[in-house]
């Protein structure tokens, strides 16, 4: 099942609908990557509230898409962790260290907004 | 090494004595895994089942993301094998067990696979030792060039 990742203004949104096989993962973390460049995307917001369960595969591969998009001078937010999925994650041992979440889409925007561009300071370059 | 055969029986020290022979089969459900997608329709056929016993919602997550961890294993290491889930009773309680079985390569270190952090494939490596902390009993059956068997329980508590 593919995800609908949908451009908003300055960022991307991929909004999970369901549960996820492996290669559907791997399909969405290609298509992020690509399209930040193909939209000159500032961030990019995965909205993980369907997903039921994040194993260890799940896990690592929105990690690998945050330092991938991260590489390629965007910032990347995970929203929507289900509280019986947080609950799971610790006991596994996955922190996703390094990689910011916020509580919905909402905070999410709210993160991203904040992370802006702040001239003279961290601005890099944006072409790509 | 060919045919070496080694067990690892886990337990927590505060369960009872081992009685696999006593446990009461309620119902069983096999999922054959050959590809990834197989993985969801496990996990998801495990939650079914183990929603009918009354776990809570956090206690079927758990479930779920261990069936998801042992059917990844059989796609990594095995490419194919299957997931047995069955509803037990032992002793007035009720239980999910879960079975990942394989004809794989086996696993030549057990005790070293179910470290923290240690994997061969490209996972974070929290695979079996990730079970093993999300479930009650933890079992391990591998042979060399035979196949390995893992087997969980959670029982309600």
């Amino acid at each position: 099942m593919e995800v609908p990742i949908l451009k908003q203004g300055p960022y991307l949104i991929a909004s999970i609908q369901s549960a996820l096989s492996d290669a559907d993962l791997l399909q969405l973390r290609d298509a992020i990557v690509h399209q930040v460049g193909m939209f000159r995307s500032r961030g990019v917001i995965v909205d993980v509230t369907a997903l039921d369960v994040m194993d260890s595969f799940a896990t690592r591969t929105l990690r690998d898409i945050t330092f991938m998009i991260r590489l390629r001078g965007a910032e990347t937010v995970i929203v929507g962790i289900q509280p019986d999925v947080a609950f799971t994650m610790v006991q596994l041992g996955l922190k996703l260290e390094g990689v910011p979440t916020a509580l919905d889409l909402e905070e999410g925007i709210a993160f991203l907004n904040k992370k802006g561009p702040t001239p003279g300071k961290e601005a890099s370059p944006r072409g790509r | 090494m060919d045919g070496e055969r080694e067990a690892v029986t886990l337990h927590p020290a505060t369960s009872s004595p081992v009685t696999h022979g006593r446990d009461l089969v309620v119902a069983e459900a096999a999922v054959q895994i050959r590809g990834d997608t197989d993985i969801v329709g496990a996990r998801q056929k495990g939650r079914m089942l183990a929603a009918t016993l009354g776990f809570s919602s956090s206690e079927l997550t758990l479930i779920a993301t261990a069936i998801s961890e042992l059917a990844r294993n059989i796609v990594q290491y095995a490419k194919q094998g299957e997931i047995i889930l069955r509803l037990l009773e032992r002793g007035g309680q009720r239980g999910i067990m879960v079975r990942a079985k394989d004809q794989g390569p086996g696993i030549p270190d057990i005790r070293k696979a179910l470290q923290d952090g240690f994997s061969t494939s490209r996972s974070l490596g929290l695979g079996l030792a990730g079970v093993r902390r999300l479930m009650d009993e933890f079992e391990i059956e591998s042979r060399i060039g035979f196949g390995t068997t893992v087997t969980a329980r959670k029982w309600k508590r």
